[in-house]
């Protein structure tokens, strides 16, 4: 079917359908050519447009410039990530839908040497196991759990999960998160940043570049705080889910600036003690923003910024 | 020491490190104990905030290879049995110490709620004297079929006081643990996995999820060698009465008795409870006239029995639900001479005495035997 005949065909709303009859008017272009070391193989089942690829590679590409290689072990939830464990390079043990936070600390306790992680979607912990990463907070364990937040259920085709925004649509929110129906979001970041035990709390994205970079920069500080052994560290990213948010798959980057972020703020939301408010990380967000967009102006991105 | 007390410095002995765990009775001095001596001894004890994280923990402990345990009573395993059915997938050695609350727990710790086709072996030891062997074996059997191992107890295995010396069972020697993680091989290719998902790593052996659950299903029938019992005067038993755990003492006492007195009566009492001893039980029924199952609940065991007897002989139900207020499972049917009447009654043909303080109970049961009635 010819993108005429569809125009046709649906009275010139082609919807989110991508039209594959053709090649492209532009190619895809390979900007950087680049497989982690602890990826055994850059193949993976997730859809296109996906985040989580670029979570997990942004904490194996921390782990491996810190030089924990070889004392690292992860420890992974139920949800379209968990692919990854077959692809991923570190000794891992699966836990069940939820309890990856207390799997964890056994794996730490007769581990105490080694850098533990969790991998978990925001359904998996936020939805099964609030309780599992509260306490594992609580109580100062010296493991980092790492969120890939969507705000949604991938796996099983886009449901609500506890992070979905107001107003998300969703299979079970048909005509959006209603908080009078549906409640509201858990700002978990938030919450476990108030948490005495939580010593290293970060919100990062994945939707650009910079955000990735950014992202990497918070696992490096989150492993580098749980092996000096100064309590719990936890790092949320978000990620994009065109297909669980119903969108193109291009629009996926704008669709969670638009609506997650704009709920879950990202920044280093717990430093050494410290908490930030929501409105201090949207003042440096805004900031560093207008710093991007001034170098751009002058010419080009500084590496280090 | 009380029975809590030996069970723990017998899982010392057998090179515990890790217990996780959350308080109820009549479970609670089990956890106390390895509070206190699991640290003195380079391990580490956690108070989870539930049984679902005690499960949890444990499990991750586990899968480092140390040799780690949890527990809990009834409600508490109940939480539990998402894990203890995974954790059979994931193939973890795990020692589960359920003090329950009566047999009721029976079909709970034999069958379990949990998903899918599993087993954990059950141990049920009638003093504290088999606990401590049991214990240690039971932490032997788990890494050996790498598979949860429940030890069922109770309140009187739990709270009674004994003299009893804590002294290694010999076992023979197991291969050491080379699927356990530990983060050495992180970046070397072939790093490990264990999980109860069939996902294998690229490059290393890939089950799938249909040929995990095939392998499980495969190694399950080998546990079943692991069947273990106690039996007495069955060669000319007329009448066999099946019992397990601290109510089987009281059984054997009984029998013991009877004997003692003339009758042609003998026991058989399961100390695997899976493995059932199925066999055992058959070949009672093959020369018995009459099987009772004496248990201190509605009647679960019972089934096993019959599965046993394979209609060889009838099967009587001897025992019933027995407590006090404290509800832990130690009424007042848990009496010799109870126990006796009952042995007695079923050897002689007659009808069994009702349950003492059943009787409390007719005016509720009055209405539902009137809308019963035809």
């Amino acid at each position: 079917m010819t993108e005429q005949h569809r125009r046709e065909a649906t009275g010139g709303d082609l919807g989110p359908v991508l039209d594959t009859s053709a090649p492209p008017a532009a190619t895809a272009r390979l900007v950087e050519a680049h497989k982690p070391d602890l990826l055994l193989t850059e193949d993976h089942s997730l859809c296109p447009g996906c985040g989580e690829p670029l979570a997990v590679r942004a904490f194996l590409d921390a782990i491996a410039e810190l030089g924990m290689t070889s004392r690292a072990v992860g420890v992974v939830g139920i949800g379209c990530y968990t692919m990854f464990s077959g692809t991923i390079d570190v000794d891992l043990v699966q836990a069940l839908h939820g309890r990856a936070p207390s799997v964890a600390t056994g794996v730490k306790r007769m581990l105490p040497d080694a850098v533990v992680f969790t991998l978990q979607g925001d359904g998996d912990m936020v939805n099964e196991g609030l309780q599992e990463v509260l306490h594992t907070a609580a109580r100062g364990e010296r493991v980092t759990c790492i969120l890939l937040n969507n705000g949604v259920f991938g796996e099983t085709g886009g449901h609500m999960t506890a992070t979905s925004v107001i107003g998300q649509r969703t299979k079970n929110t048909l005509d959006g998160r209603d908080a009078e129906q549906h409640g509201y979001p858990i700002l978990i970041g938030d919450l476990i940043a108030r948490l005495e035990g939580a010593v290293y709390v970060a919100r990062g994205s994945v939707h650009n570049a910079g955000a990735v970079a950014r992202t990497r920069r918070m696992f490096r500080r989150a492993f580098e705080t749980q092996a000096a052994g100064a309590g719990f560290t936890f790092v949320e990213v978000l990620t994009m889910c065109p297909t669980g948010w119903f969108v193109p798959t291009a629009d996926g980057p704008d669709e969670l600036q638009r609506t997650l972020a704009e709920v879950h703020v990202t920044g280093e939301l717990k430093v050494d003690g410290h908490v930030r408010t929501t409105a201090e990380l949207q003042a440096e967000n805004v900031a560093k923003q207008r710093e991007v967009e001034a170098q751009l102006a002058a010419g080009g991105l500084d590496e280090t910024s | 020491m009380d029975g809590s007390e030996a069970l723990v410095r017998a899982s010392l002995l057998a090179g515990c490190r890790f217990f996780a765990g959350y308080p109820m009775t009549p479970f609670t001095e089990v956890l106390e104990h390895f509070a206190r001596l699991l640290p003195e001894h380079g391990g580490v004890c956690i108070n989870a905030e539930s049984e679902l994280e005690a499960v949890g923990m444990a499990w991750g402990a586990a899968a480092t290879g140390a040799r780690a345990a949890t527990g809990s009573t009834g409600q508490g395993l109940s939480l539990m049995q998402e894990s203890l059915a995974e954790a059979t997938l994931a193939e973890i050695p795990l020692v589960v110490f359920n003090m329950a609350r009566s047999q009721g727990d029976y079909f709970q710790a034999t069958r379990g709620g949990g998903h899918g086709d599993y087993r954990n072996l059950v141990l049920a030891p009638q003093d504290v004297r088999e606990g401590i062997e049991l214990v240690q074996l039971a932490f032997h059997l788990a890494d050996k079929w790498r598979n949860p191992v429940v030890l069922y107890g109770d309140y009187l295995l739990a709270h009674t006081q004994e003299s009893v010396a804590v002294e290694p069972l010999p076992l023979p020697e197991l291969p050491p643990k080379d699927w356990a993680v530990d983060g050495s091989r992180s970046g070397s290719g072939v790093s490990r996995a264990v999980t109860p998902l069939g996902l294998g790593k690229v490059g290393q052996r890939d089950f799938g999820q249909e040929g995990k659950a095939q392998y499980i299903a495969t190694k399950m029938p080998l546990l079943e060698r692991e069947v273990r019992v106690d039996i007495g005067w069955i060669d000319d038993a007329e009448t066999v009465i099946v019992a397990f755990g601290s109510p089987a003492r009281f059984v054997k006492y009984a029998v013991q008795q009877l004997r003692a007195a003339g009758h042609r009566i003998g026991y058989v009492r399961p100390i695997t409870l899976w493995p059932f001893p199925y066999d055992a039980v058959r070949a009672a029924a093959e020369q018995a006239r009459a099987i009772g199952s004496f248990e201190i609940s509605s009647g679960q065991l019972i089934d096993d029995v019959r599965i046993g007897a394979a209609g060889l002989a009838p099967v009587t139900f001897l025992g019933g639900v027995s407590t006090d207020h404290s509800g832990f499972g130690v009424g007042r049917l848990l009496d010799v001479e109870e126990v006796t009447a009952r042995v007695l009654a079923l050897h002689e043909g007659r009808e069994q005495p009702p349950v003492p303080g059943y009787e409390e109970y007719a005016y509720a049961l009055a209405a539902h035997q009137q809308e019963a009635a035809p």
